[in-house]
């Protein structure tokens, strides 16, 4: 069974880039652009892996995050958090809304990957 | 006839009457009966025509023999004051009910800080003043007797009856004010005796005159139109209004009314009830006018009937003897002796309370260093000092009587009175009404008016070569000419009575306010001024605050005690004390308490000497800042300054709420910033990881086939397109909001503009659009930066090319005027922008719908900043579909305003 990421992110030439990177890394890469639908696809999908942009349109990482949190069945779901804007107030509230890891962009190739590895080790075969 | 010991007995009868009448109404006032008699506005009125002393009994008629209708001067004066400044009077009425006044001096020296000095400087002037009066009522005594006397014995002997009368007149008058006079200690008590005797005087003076003068008009004169045919044919009939001196007289008398000790005394010290002001103020000239009327006859028919050379000022009393008339003349012999007495009486009263408050008092208090604290009745020493004053007074009037020979007319002698009386004017009436007065004004403008009127009135009227010599009166003391007693400053040619009213009062006022203006008064002053000044506001409030801490009840109450009498003294802590809530124990000395205590120690000995009494015990007093802030209170400079507080606080508050808004205003810019921060961060540090990411892969990745490497490079390439762009438009807003920008203005066609911005756009772009125009329309000259207005048109249009949504995108481009305007609107087709979206289409970072990584959402910002320049508006318009940009340029307006944004 191949891992399953959802990856909920607006700029298009990241989420290729980062597609290409778990591709290769032997994930199924589901991609969100919009915010608004994406906590009821992630809820229907439960992913092994959920990677989470902040500035979307629809709705906020946050938002997504606050809907998920009510979902008992999503608690073990691991939610790596990226964001461009790099304040230290984000951060916070990203390891408050839940969030298992927050990273800055930008990010180095090696960062991403070796980072969705520690999330899933153990969990996913 | 009438014999000389007839007279005697009945004047005898007729002063026991008085002593009966006096007696009884003290016992009825004692026991709190007769009030409606006692304190009725008819004695009230009754009492003050002691104003009409024998001077006006005899006096009157003499004056209109020699001067004609003068005299009616001195009823004026008093009559208008009544009528026409009756408010005057109520103030000071009020004011001596409030402070507890006893006497004039006692008012002055309380309004000025209760100054001993000024008691003593009033008490002085008030007694030389008023000396020569008294001396005057004792040489119309003896000038009446001598009539009856001359017509029984030799002629020879008249001169030793003369004396004797004159001293048995003034003792028994001293007898009579020592037993009425003092046997309350309390001169703010009314003397109950004393006032009802005055008032039947009064009453036996205006009968026996109007009997008299109804006599002469029917009895002798023949009915009332042969006395108006004799009136008409006599000289005194004509009118000298000299004006100069009858002003002067009118402004004397007037004076004379608030002034005179013994009109004070009645007037305001044995007021009971303010009202009754008010009914004497039309009363009391009433009063005037009835003694006045048969002046004018008696002394017309006198001049007529009665020898060359005969005494005028004894009409009243020769014109009925010569027609036989001796029941009348003795009626009119009573008149006159009634007018005598009671203004003796009265006059002698006032002038003993003054001298025993303010200068026997103050001494004793001085010789007596432990005085107040010493035991022992202090009341004793009291009254010994009024009644020792009461027989000094009454012995300088004799002494006066007797030096002055009984020489000079009634009614000059009346005048210089008067004039001395008047120097308290300025003091008395600038105290309760100008709160500026002060203590070291009063003093000067009294000094020198007094000094003026000792020189120019008192001195000269002995006579030359009698207390001046001749020499003086022609040529000035040493021989300075200017300094003539009838002629000051080389004025001459004056009637004598006008020049020394005219020089003392004026001098007198001029110094006062002067001084006043130029001195500062004391923290005491300040607040007794106030208290005067705003007598009406504040007649009840405290006077001012003892630190009562340090004083002790007992000392207060031993002294008290010796003051008010052991009686009194002890109902009066008594009612303080359960005014306090304590009953049974003394009262605690607060400072209300000494505060009532001084007032009631002022009653008995004056304000000054209560002030001294107390402080003695207390150990000095303290204006308090209570004391200070009543002050403020009250006082018109301090209300300003209220007010400047008033608006300065509320200024303070504006400025509190300014700081604020600003502080708002800065958090919310320091939001802003941090959120401007932090959007140019999320806009940089998007396609920086794009670049990163594939660059990266580019680099590390194997086995990448040459479309992957070519696709990876070329994102890697718009990214950093994206990022300039970005770069640029920051910069470009940031030199625009900064004002920085340079216009470059200049004549330029609507038209090229706009073609040169659609072309660019639709250059930049791949998607396909139909722009409609009319170019017609567009050809408008414009004074304005044909680049900047492009650098807008342009970014316009490439937002209608990338957004728009139709199938077929159609922009619209309509110029159209609007009076000086020109409007340029972009419509297309598509839906147009979100309602919601429209307030923030021009902010920095607004970008709307799903993400289009294109733009940073700063165009539409910075086209806004550009038209701002410009001097235009840019707004987005919604219709029912869609909506559009519109652009509004003045014509006119542009060139100038584009000046004016422009940094110097």
């Amino acid at each position: 069974m191949t891992k399953h990421v959802v990856l909920v992110e607006d700029e298009t030439n990241i989420a290729e880039a980062i597609r290409f990177l778990l591709s290769r890394d032997g994930w199924r890469v589901e991609t969100l652009a919009n915010g608004g639908s994406a906590a009821e696809v992630i809820r229907a999908a439960k992913p092994d892996l959920l990677i989470l942009d902040v500035m979307l349109p629809g709705k906020t990482g946050f938002e997504i995050m606050a809907e998920l949190r009510s979902d008992d069945t999503l608690a073990e779901m691991p939610v790596l958090m990226l964001t461009a804007r790099g304040q230290a107030r984000d951060r916070e509230m990203a390891l408050q809304a839940g969030v298992s890891r927050f990273m800055t962009k930008p990010f180095s190739n090696e960062e991403m990957l070796s980072t969705v590895r520690e999330l899933t080790a153990g969990r996913v075969s | 006839m009438v014999s000389l010991n007839q007279l005697i007995a009945v004047c005898l009868v007729y002063v026991a009457g008085l002593f009966l009448v006096a007696f009884l109404a003290e016992r009825a006032a004692f026991r709190g009966r007769g009030g409606w008699l006692l304190r009725s506005p008819l004695v009230y009125t009754l009492s003050l025509s002691i104003y009409c002393t024998a001077w006006t009994f005899y006096g009157a008629v003499g004056y209109a023999a020699r001067s004609g209708l003068e005299y009616v001067t001195i009823y004026l004066g008093p009559s208008l004051v009544m009528i026409g400044w009756w408010w005057v009077l109520r103030r000071l009425v009020r004011i001596g009910r409030a402070q507890r006044v006893t006497s004039v001096a006692d008012l002055i020296s309380a309004r000025y800080g209760k100054s001993n000095l000024l008691a003593v400087m009033v008490t002085i002037m008030a007694v030389v003043g008023v000396t020569p009066y008294i001396a005057l009522q004792l040489q119309s005594v003896t000038l009446s007797v001598s009539i009856f006397a001359a017509t029984e014995t030799a002629s020879g002997q008249g001169g030793q009856i003369n004396d004797n009368a004159a001293f048995w007149v003034a003792a028994g008058l001293a007898v009579f004010t020592l037993l009425f006079g003092t046997r309350n200690l309390n001169a703010n008590e009314r003397h109950h005796g004393v006032v009802i005797a005055v008032a039947v005087e009064a009453v036996v003076k205006l009968v026996a005159l109007v009997a008299v003068g109804v006599f002469v008009v029917w009895g002798v004169a023949g009915g009332l139109s042969e006395t108006v045919a004799r009136i008409d044919a006599s000289p005194i009939s004509t009118w000298q209004t000299g004006g100069g001196r009858w002003t002067a007289l009118i402004v004397l008398s007037a004076a004379a009314l608030v002034c005179l000790p013994r009109m004070f005394q009645v007037m305001v010290v044995e007021n009971d009830d303010e009202r009754h002001l008010q009914i004497a103020s039309w009363a009391f000239p009433l009063y005037l006018l009835a003694i006045s009327l048969f002046v004018v006859p008696i002394a017309v028919v006198g001049l007529e009937l009665m020898p060359e050379g005969a005494n005028p000022d004894l009409y009243v009393l020769t014109v009925p003897l010569s027609q036989g008339q001796n029941g009348l003349a003795m009626l009119a012999f009573l008149g006159g002796f009634s007018s005598a007495t009671s203004m003796v009486i009265v006059a002698t009263l006032a002038l003993s309370t003054m001298m025993s408050n303010h200068i026997v008092m103050p001494l004793w208090l001085k010789l007596n260093d432990a005085g107040a604290t010493q035991s022992g009745d202090v009341r004793t020493v009291v009254i010994r000092a009024r009644r020792l004053s009461i027989m000094l007074i009454i012995t300088l009037g004799y002494l006066y009587y007797s030096a002055s020979g009984g020489s000079g007319a009634l009614a000059a002698i009346g005048l210089i009175s008067f004039g001395g009386v008047a120097q308290f004017l300025p003091a008395l009436l600038g105290g309760i009404f100008w709160r500026g007065a002060t203590r070291t004004g009063a003093v000067a403008g009294l000094s020198i008016g007094f000094v003026v009127w000792m020189y120019t009135m008192l001195l000269p009227s002995f006579g030359p070569d009698a207390a001046l010599s001749a020499a003086v009166f022609d040529h000035g003391p040493l021989g300075l000419g200017w300094l003539r007693p009838q002629a000051l400053f080389g004025i001459a040619g004056l009637d004598p009575t006008v020049h020394a009213v005219w020089w003392s009062l004026s001098l007198n006022t001029l110094l006062f306010f002067v001084v006043s203006i130029f001195s500062f008064p004391t923290p005491l002053e300040r607040l007794q001024g106030a208290q005067f000044v705003n007598v009406f506001d504040h007649s009840s409030g405290p006077a001012h605050g003892w630190s009562a801490s340090q004083g002790r009840t007992e000392d207060l109450m031993i002294m008290s005690q010796r003051i008010l009498g052991a009686t009194e003294a002890k109902a009066f802590f008594k009612r303080e004390a359960a005014q306090q809530g304590r009953m049974g124990v003394p009262p605690v000395p607060t400072q209300e308490f000494v505060q009532a205590l001084e007032r009631e120690l002022a009653a008995s000995v004056g304000a000054a000497t209560a002030n001294a009494m107390i402080s003695q015990i207390i150990g000095g007093q303290a204006i308090s800042v209570e004391d200070l802030m009543a002050v403020a209170d009250e006082s018109a400079q301090i209300l300003e300054y209220s007010s400047k507080l008033e608006t300065k606080s509320r200024q303070l508050a504006e400025t509190a709420n300014e700081l604020g808004r600003t502080n708002e205003k800065l958090t919310q810019l320091s939001l802003q910033k941090d959120s401007f921060l932090s959007q140019i961060s999320h806009e940089l540090r998007t396609p920086m990881t794009s670049i990163r990411s594939f660059s990266e892969i580019l680099r590390d990745m194997e086995g990448l086939s040459a479309a992957e490497k070519t696709r990876y490079a070329s994102i890697i390439h718009s990214e950093t397109i994206r990022l300039t762009r970005l770069l640029d438009d920051l910069l470009d807003l940031s030199v625009l909001e900064n004002g920085q920008v340079s216009l470059n203005a200049r004549q330029v066609n609507l038209h090229d503009v706009i073609e040169q911005s659609v072309t660019t756009a639709q250059a930049s772009s791949a998607r396909p659009i139909d722009i409609r125009r009319k170019p017609r329309n567009e050809d408008v000259t414009l004074h304005t930066d044909g680049d900047r207005l492009a650098q807008v048109f342009i970014n316009i249009v490439a937002n209608a090319i990338k957004y728009c949504d139709a199938a077929a995108p159609v922009l619209t481009i309509a110029v159209r005027r609007h009076d000086e305007d020109v409007i340029i609107g972009f419509t297309d087709n598509g839906t147009g922008i979100p309602v919601e979206g429209q307030n923030l289409i021009f902010e920095k970072f607004a970008r709307l719908g799903n993400g289009d990584a294109d733009g940073a959402g700063l165009g539409l910002a910075i086209c806004r900043e550009i038209i701002t320049r410009l001097g235009g508006q840019i707004s987005y318009v919604q219709h029912d579909q869609g909506g559009s940009f519109e652009v509004r340029l003045s014509r006119t307006g542009l060139a100038r305003e584009a000046q004016r944004l422009l940094p110097a």
